[in-house]
């Protein structure tokens, strides 16, 4: 869907964006992760054509980057709002007619997505009247109004509170599944590990890793083994990272350089042994790695 | 597809003029105007209070002047009233004031002239001192004429008015006008104003508009869907819209309210009365045929044209000016440091616009006319009194250049300003935008 190639970005002598390289899959949602500050807001803004790389070329689809394509793009940014004097309807239009919806259509799409998102009442109300929830939910539905081929996200969990977070998330998955591309952008890499199912990982202006987030947390596994006993017997002298009683036994998680088959018998006979698993890191640990270690080499 | 400049306008222009405060301004704004223009012809032609006054004359000055209606003048008698009586006589009558002339050691008017008295039982009004100091200095002047021997008839008949008829000469055919000075000044001065009030006034608006989209963080919203520089001159040209609805509005329920109260109402007040207050040229003291001739000097349509112009191309330049303003700041509070500089050069042009006028076509006038940041209001002032056709071609090239200019430069400083939060912006920082 979206095809970043060497893509620069400099603001003054800072580099935003050094030469990024970056592919989204038509149909995935994809989690753009990394610190602040890493470049994920510079090159969503690339993406939406606020501003031009300095070099690189950005792909839509299979040709390059066009401003109309500005209608097929989705975008809710991180610093958002909504005019406080106009009436929450005329400003759901006009936002709808900036992006190229005739008042028609526009008017009778916001109906649809007004009673969905059970908010049909807030129609004439000013947004200033509107609570902060509220608010957010008219700010999603200008997002997706014009039914953008892609949906970009930035930091969208920050300021939704829990039930509009889940609301919102049920609703992207649903536009996800009738084939909208999603793109989330966030800091909190926890917040979007069950939701994505591919991510980029940038810090500095660079791209870290990228791929399915399956194949990355697998290809980033490092040896830590989770095994769930009867209760401590066994564990004595073995390097423990975390431990814990929990109300099934007791769980432990160590590390080992190749796969602990003497420590599994060990356990067989002296403990019960009840479960065994290797475990997936989590995209902040894999994050946490490669800022340590560097990028783990792909071997195929 | 919308056109989105279109869209821009046209949310600019609603959304203000459905405010009330709108409405509450284009109807009160003509009524204060009309109001200005009237009041003081009603209150002129309103019967003031009569008062009658006490006169204690000791050196028989006044006598026997008995006083205008409004004034009247009664006389006590010298030799049975001295100061002290008169003022407990006066507080005892139905009198108003009581006026005492000492005649000093001898006649002596240079005496007398600094020794007058007024005693009023309330304030005493500037209407009725100004009559006593009328009245008296004809009395003293009259005795110190005839003490050097001089017939004040003689004086009287000897005062001569001159009146001087200017023309301007026509550079081709010869022709001769009849010099329309006043006229001009005042068609120009006022077109001058009106341009400066409408600048200040609408392009502060756009720079209001442009914090608001900041504050409220709609701003990146809009600009995903259309370009930064739209957005801006969407927001310029809607603004501007609101401004000519709004002065036409005015135009034109000022001038119908002036003309019902001036042939309705009160057409008898109107009959007499020279508009625009006490300083405006005298033009009751021409001929009706001398009018046609001042008007017919004027070259309306130069001066019609430019003042559309100008009033346009002032507006829209420092507009882009306020707009990439408004872009750098997060709140009005911070606008102050940068609003002056800004500013600066049309309140030259207004300050200067006196010496303008006087010596239209002067080198101060010519510069300040060139100059594009001074030219729509120095311009304007000239242009009543005739600029050569190269002046005017130049004056509006540099304008409209700039105008370019500027909205290139407001541009890329608007487009970075517009995402740039919570950071306090310096003049330098400015720059380092234009390269981004």
């Amino acid at each position: 869907m979206i095809k970043a190639q060497d893509v620069t970005k400099q603001y003054g002598p800072k580099v935003a964006l050094g030469g990024i390289n970056l592919n989204i899959p038509k149909g995935s949602i994809y989690g753009l992760l990394g610190p602040n500050g890493a470049g994920k807001t510079s090159f969503i803004r690339i993406m939406n054509q606020i501003t031009a790389p300095d070099s690189g070329t950005v792909y839509f689809g299979d040709r390059k980057l066009m401003p109309s394509d500005i209608a097929r793009i989705g975008y809710l940014p991180e610093e958002r709002g909504l005019y406080k004097k106009m009436k929450v309807g005329e400003q759901v239009l006009y936002l709808a007619k900036l992006k190229g919806l005739s008042a028609a259509e526009a008017k009778s799409r916001a109906k649809d997505w007004f009673v969905r998102l059970e908010m049909e009442n807030f129609w004439e109300k000013k947004v200033e009247d509107l609570s902060k929830g509220m608010a957010q939910k008219v700010q999603f539905v200008t997002t997706v109004l014009h039914k953008p081929e892609l949906l970009i996200f930035d930091e969208p969990f920050t300021g939704f509170d829990p039930i509009n977070t889940n609301l919102i998330k049920k609703e992207i998955k649903r536009l996800n599944g009738e084939g909208a591309t999603v793109i989330f952008s966030t800091h909190r890499m926890e917040s979007v590990e069950e939701i994505c199912d591919h991510i980029g990982l940038i810090n500095n202006g660079e791209v870290m890793v990228e791929g399915p987030l399956l194949d990355i947390r697998k290809h980033y596994m490092n040896g830590t083994y989770a095994f769930t006993t009867k209760d401590e017997q066994g564990f004595e002298g073995k390097d423990v990272l975390e431990r814990d009683h929990v109300h099934t036994g007791y769980t432990a998680t160590i590390k080992a350089d190749q796969y602990p088959s003497g420590l599994i018998q060990e356990l067989a006979s002296k403990n019960q042994l009840l479960g065994f698993e290797e475990v997936l890191p989590s995209v902040s640990d894999i994050f946490i790695d490669i800022v340590n270690n560097g990028p783990k080499p792909w071997n195929s | 597809m919308n056109n989105p400049i279109l869209l821009i306008i046209q949310r600019e222009f609603l959304t203000r003029v459905r405010k009330k405060t709108f409405l509450l301004m284009t109807l009160l704004a003509p009524l204060l105007l009309a109001a200005v223009m009237i009041v003081p012809g009603i209150l002129a032609s309103m019967p003031e209070d009569d008062k009658s006054i006490l006169v204690l004359d000791e050196p028989s000055i006044l006598l026997p002047t008995e006083g205008t209606e409004q004034f009247s003048l009664d006389y006590l008698n010298p030799s049975e009233f001295d100061l002290e009586l008169a003022k407990n006589f006066l507080r005892e009558s139905d009198k108003d004031a009581l006026l005492y002339i000492p005649s000093g050691n001898g006649w002596d008017p240079d005496f007398i002239k600094n020794n007058v008295l007024l005693y009023g039982k309330e304030d005493i009004g500037i209407d009725l001192q100004r009559f006593i100091e009328r009245q008296l200095e004809e009395k003293i002047n009259n005795q110190k004429l005839i003490q050097q021997g001089v017939d004040p008839e003689v004086v009287t008949q000897t005062k001569t008015q001159v009146s001087v008829k200017s023309f301007t000469l026509g550079e081709e055919d010869g022709s001769e006008e009849t010099s329309a000075t006043p006229l001009k000044m005042g068609l120009g001065y006022i077109a001058g104003i009106l341009i400066y009030f409408f600048i200040f006034f609408y392009a502060v608006q756009v720079m209001r508009g442009v914090i608001e989209e900041k504050t409220s963080r709609i701003v990146e919203v809009i600009i995903s869907s259309v370009r930064p520089r739209q957005l801006m001159m969407g927001k310029i040209l809607g603004i501007g819209l609101v401004g000519v609805v709004q002065f036409l509005i005015w135009v034109i329920l000022s001038g119908t309210i002036y003309t019902v109260v001036s042939t309705f109402i009160y057409p008898e007040i109107f009959a007499q009365q020279v508009p625009m207050g006490p300083d405006a040229p005298d033009l009751s003291q021409v001929d009706q045929s001398n009018i046609f001739a001042m008007i017919n000097s004027i070259n309306f349509p130069v001066v019609l044209g430019g003042f559309v112009f100008y009033f346009f191309g002032g507006y829209f330049l420092y507009s882009a000016l306020f707009a990439a303003l408004g872009s750098a700041i997060d709140q009005e509070a911070d606008s102050q440091q940068f609003m002056l500089p800004v500013t600066a050069p049309m309140i030259i042009a207004i300050t200067t616009a006196m010496n303008v006028i006087q010596d239209p076509n002067g080198p101060l006038a010519f510069w300040m006319s060139m100059i594009p940041l001074t030219s729509p209001i120095s311009m304007m002032i000239r242009l009543p009194f005739g600029v050569p056709v190269w002046q005017m071609a130049l004056s509006a090239t540099l304008l409209v250049g700039t105008f370019f200019g500027v909205v290139a430069l407001a541009g890329k400083i608007y487009r970075v300003g517009i995402l740039m939060y919570g950071k306090k912006v310096t003049w330098k920082e400015l720059y380092k935008w234009l390269k981004y």
